[in-house]
């Protein structure tokens, strides 16, 4: 894999959820998706790790190691960010309001 | 070298775009992005088709190179302005790879897509048609560009910049945190390296950090100036956007970009890989 993959909700083939963190979710403003925003994965300290566009359903998707992140997004319609605490290998959820 | 000469802002680009000699080529790491909209004008370069071998792991050669810029419409004396999505990245490597072949005028849009997007910008879907040209390259300037062998030789000697995330340098991942991980190399980072992020040089909205924001970073990371610098991180992308804030904004007089990076150096056999912080 070298481009950046496609945002989607599913998973791409071959993801080991018994091995490896994925953190996944939507962008929203006033609970619409929003596609197209700039997501942003900082780790516990605020330092950038990785930046997704969002999908036109509002979805990302990165892979982590366990620990504190946040996943903040940039858009049109505003900032907004989120906390995750990854203990472990799985599947993390968060929604990212902006406004 | 100097800011002025290798970055222009938003505002001068959207005042050039139907300039005469001034071509705006999207380079992105998602190459299906120009497709849906870019700056009104722009030519397309795809970083994975057309910028590389498509059978070993190398550039396109001189020929190459001077066959693709002629179907793009560019020519020697035009201005090439380089912006692209995920911070510039490919467009930073799209940079030092023109000036690799000796391209004169080619400058990078502050920002991006990124911040062309966020400020509500014209995108445009229409591609432009340009009539070839007869581009003529020069041989690569390998002043700007490093091997592996250099590489290895300059453990403890030279600056080693590692511009990955903290947990590719540790050994931690493989791959930035939006990819997946799978990957045949060791994990770890070259010995003697600084881990100085490419992100720490820019800003939230995709622009570069300024020139005194700049200095103080390298400067408290304890990059020696008065030493040689190579820069490297998985596959070369992100290391052309801190050799640009070194060479081309700062003006450091002897920095190269390692495009063999992590994928080569984590597969040699026999050459020495250090894990952790690099701290201790």
């Amino acid at each position: 894999m070298c481009g950046a993959p496609e945002q989607t909700a599913d998973l791409p083939a071959g993801t080991d959820l018994s091995k490896e963190s994925v953190l996944v979710g939507k962008v929203t403003n006033d609970g619409s998706p929003i596609g197209g925003a700039f997501v942003r994965l900082l780790d516990s300290t605020g330092e950038f790790t990785a930046e997704v566009v969002s999908s036109a359903t509002g979805d990302y998707r990165f892979f982590a190691a366990p620990g504190s992140w946040t996943v903040r997004a940039l858009s049109r319609s505003g900032n907004g960010q989120a906390d995750v605490a990854v203990g472990g290998p799985g599947l993390f959820t968060t929604e990212v309001p902006v406004g | 070298m100097s800011r002025q000469d290798a970055l222009v802002t938003a505002d001068w680009a959207e005042e050039n775009l139907d300039a005469p000699g001034v071509v705006f080529v999207e380079v992105d790491e998602d190459t299906t992005a120009y497709d849906g909209g870019h700056i009104p004008g722009a030519v397309k370069i795809d970083w994975k088709t057309e910028l590389q071998d498509q059978v070993r792991r190398d550039f396109v050669d001189k020929a190459g190179f001077e066959k693709l810029l002629s179907a793009k419409g560019i020519a020697n004396d035009d201005t090439v302005v380089l912006y692209g999505g995920n911070n510039n990245w490919f467009a930073a490597y799209a940079y030092w790879y023109f000036k690799l072949y000796g391209h004169q005028d080619v400058k990078l849009l502050d920002g991006g897509r990124k911040k062309w997007e966020l400020d509500g910008r014209k995108l445009d879907a229409a591609v432009p048609s340009r009539p070839g040209t007869q581009y003529k390259a020069q041989e690569q300037d390998l002043s700007i560009r490093a091997f592996r062998d250099e590489v290895v030789d300059a453990i403890g000697s030279k600056n080693l910049v590692d511009v990955r995330s903290p947990d590719e340098f540790s050994g931690k991942l493989l791959a930035p945190a939006h990819l997946p991980q799978e990957q045949a190399q060791r994990g770890g980072h070259i010995p003697s390296a600084l881990n100085v992020p490419w992100s720490k040089a820019a800003n939230e909205d995709g622009t570069f950090k300024s020139d005194a924001e700049l200095r103080e970073l390298y400067g408290t990371e304890g990059l020696d100036s008065s030493r040689p610098t190579i820069a490297y991180c998985r596959i070369g992308e992100r290391s052309s956007h801190t050799w640009f804030a070194l060479h081309e904004l700062l003006g450091e007089g002897d920095v190269k970009n390692y495009d063999g990076s992590w994928t080569e150096y984590g597969s040699l056999v026999g050459v020495p890989v250090e894990t952790g912080d690099g701290k201790s």
